[in-house]
């Protein structure tokens, strides 16, 4: 029982690593990128082929990947959702969901639908004890990570300039624009750093479990929730929103494994019905 | 107009006497998408909700069939029953989607999808899918005829509901709606009634789908009645077609039909196809084919711009 707490805690760390980024671009674009997952999936992909290519561990891969997912955000922002988004509120959700049938499927054609795990050596199998329960290494360094970049991210827009820039720009681009801010640059970055944690939480999911091209789907689906659980637009409220998540799947598992996704699911429902409704 | 759309449908009703079994076949497929496509407009066009997860209602529709059948009800009586449990079960889940708007009503409506695809694989023998009972006193070709007539039926009742929804006073206010919640709830339109019956009558149109495609297939699994890809082909027969017109999704179907039939072969890379076009539509031609190109033969609007 305090085992599967524990485990659902560090768990939902990861959840809550996918779920900030998709967090931040509601909160500063208002943008609901359904593609979050699938740029997800991308990550790992992408340190697989790291893996593959130059025999790098996941970790060292993240040199290549993270700068590269930052950059791939960046110009997505740029093209498509920038135009979108100057299109009414149908037009992002309808373009990033068609951006996440055709990253599916060109996933399906380059690396073949069958899943794939990401080889994290002695370190992704090894645990260490603490009070007679048995952690996984990787699941905390999971869930250290995702502490650390909401922590950093946190940082960056309660502290920085650019932080400052930001929180002007979400509140009124307009208003922002007129004082001196360019917004297209802040978006740009906003959406980069969105795809970069994405790709972060990717690997780290690909190094728990198998994934396939058509797992971005789920994961978009647990990091909304995450979102809407934790309360729309605070990064707290999304990792506790991610720790609720792995902790009501985790104690479901103990009773039945095949019944814990339901149950999020569930229960996600239940925060929709009883949570207040937006202003 | 109206003689010539008679003359059509007559022409498409004596089909199953006139053309054989091979092109009601396909056809039947064509009329399930046409169906499909026209309550999700009803939807996204004209009430502004993108949902991503009418399959949900697909399976109820699917599933809700092979309940009544198996208590013994007659398979094509059980249709329009199914769909009726379709837009039932939309309406208290209404209660809880409704609550969001934009790309968090899409989300949610998919989660629900989810829950229904898991709660039906997790029930007692709900994985491997089920047949349709009660249908093997028909024979195969008078069975056939029945489906293609049910699809023909739904196809252009559904295009006719839409239609005198939309040119009414409903359709009005559902535009308002869309347009601009707050501006039109200031005009005096209900705004949580317009969305809610626009949620439950489209569940109630998929519901119909779902139960005709069961009676076309004979064999329906959680796995794809509930696959998230029915509400990618809804959205691009839209957009193709022309998001908020009546005859937009007929033509939406029609391009998604032809390249179907075209490209299927080439599997991914026809997938990959189909969300650039629905991007680059969305992005580059907002009013689809038949909003660009188009006159409207079915007007919804009492006034022209000029």
């Amino acid at each position: 029982m305090i085992a599967a707490i524990v485990q659902g805690v560090l768990v939902g760390g990861t959840y809550a690593l996918v779920a900030c980024g998709l967090s931040l671009a509601f909160g500063v674009m208002r943008l609901v990128n359904i593609a979050h997952g699938d740029l997800a999936v991308c990550g790992a992909y992408l340190a697989l082929m790291a893996a593959a290519g130059f025999g790098a561990p996941p970790v060292l891969a993240l040199v290549l990947v993270l700068p590269l997912a930052f950059g791939v955000g960046a110009l997505l922002q740029l093209t498509l959702f920038e135009r979108a988004l100057r299109g009414g509120e149908l037009a992002p959700v309808l373009v990033t969901f068609g951006l996440s049938v055709v990253i599916q499927n060109l996933l399906v054609t380059g690396a073949s639908a069958n899943p794939r795990s990401l080889d994290g050596g002695a370190f992704a199998l090894a645990g260490f004890e603490v009070g007679g329960l048995t952690l996984s290494w990787l699941r905390t360094a999971g869930f250290a990570t995702a502490v650390v970049v909401l922590g950093s991210l946190h940082l960056l827009l309660a502290r920085t300039g650019f932080g400052r820039r930001v929180r002007a720009t979400a509140d009124d681009p307009e208003a922002a624009r007129l004082s001196g801010v360019r917004v297209r640059p802040v978006f740009a970055c906003v959406a980069g750093i969105s795809v970069a944690t994405a790709a972060l939480a990717g690997m780290f999911l690909g190094l728990m479990s198998t994934f396939d091209p058509y797992s971005g789907g789920l994961i978009l689906i647990f990091a909304f929730e995450a979102v809407v659980i934790g309360g729309l637009g605070s990064l707290w409220g999304t990792l506790a929103g991610g720790i609720v998540l792995g902790v009501t799947q985790q104690l479901v598992a103990l009773w039945d494994v095949r019944f814990a996704v339901l149950a999020v699911h569930v229960l996600f429902f239940g925060v929709l019905v009883v949570r207040p409704v937006r202003a | 107009m109206r003689y010539f759309a008679v003359f059509v449908l007559v022409l498409l009703a004596s089909v199953p006497y006139t053309l054989g079994p091979g092109v009601e076949q396909s056809l039947v497929t064509l009329f399930s998408l046409v169906a499909m496509a026209t309550w999700w407009n009803l939807l996204a066009g004209f009430a502004g909700l993108t949902s991503f997860g009418q399959q949900a209602y697909l399976g109820v529709g699917a599933y809700g069939l092979y309940v009544l059948a198996l208590a013994g009800v007659d398979p094509f009586a059980a249709i329009p029953l199914a769909a009726a449990l379709a837009g039932v079960v939309a309406l208290p889940v209404s209660v809880a989607v409704l609550r969001l708007s934009g790309g968090q009503f899409a989300v949610a409506t998919w989660v629900l999808a989810e829950i229904f695809r898991l709660a039906v694989t997790l029930s007692p023998g709900g994985d491997t899918g089920v047949s349709l009972p009660g249908i093997s006193g028909y024979m195969p070709l008078l069975r056939q005829a029945l489906v293609y007539w049910c699809a023909l039926g739904l196809a252009a009742g559904s295009v006719l509901a839409v239609w005198l929804l939309a040119r009414g006073r409903y359709g009005l206010a559902a535009r308002a709606v869309s347009a601009d919640p707050d501006a039109a709830a200031a005009s005096g339109v209900r705004v949580a009634r317009i969305r809610r019956v626009a949620y439950c009558l489209a569940a109630a149109g998929a519901g119909a789908v779902g139960a005709l495609l069961f009676t076309h297939t004979l064999y329906v699994q959680p796995g794809s009645i509930f696959n998230v890809q029915y509400s990618v082909l809804m959205m691009f027969m839209v957009l193709t077609g022309g998001l908020g017109t009546v005859e937009g999704p007929v033509a939406g179907a029609l391009i998604f039909f032809v390249l179907q039939q075209a490209l299927s072969a080439h599997g991914p890379w026809y997938l990959v196809l189909l969300g650039a076009v629905g991007v680059a539509v969305t992005l580059f031609a907002p009013r689809g084919l038949w909003g660009h190109l188009g006159r409207p033969l079915f007007p919804i609007a009492h006034l022209r711009e000029t």
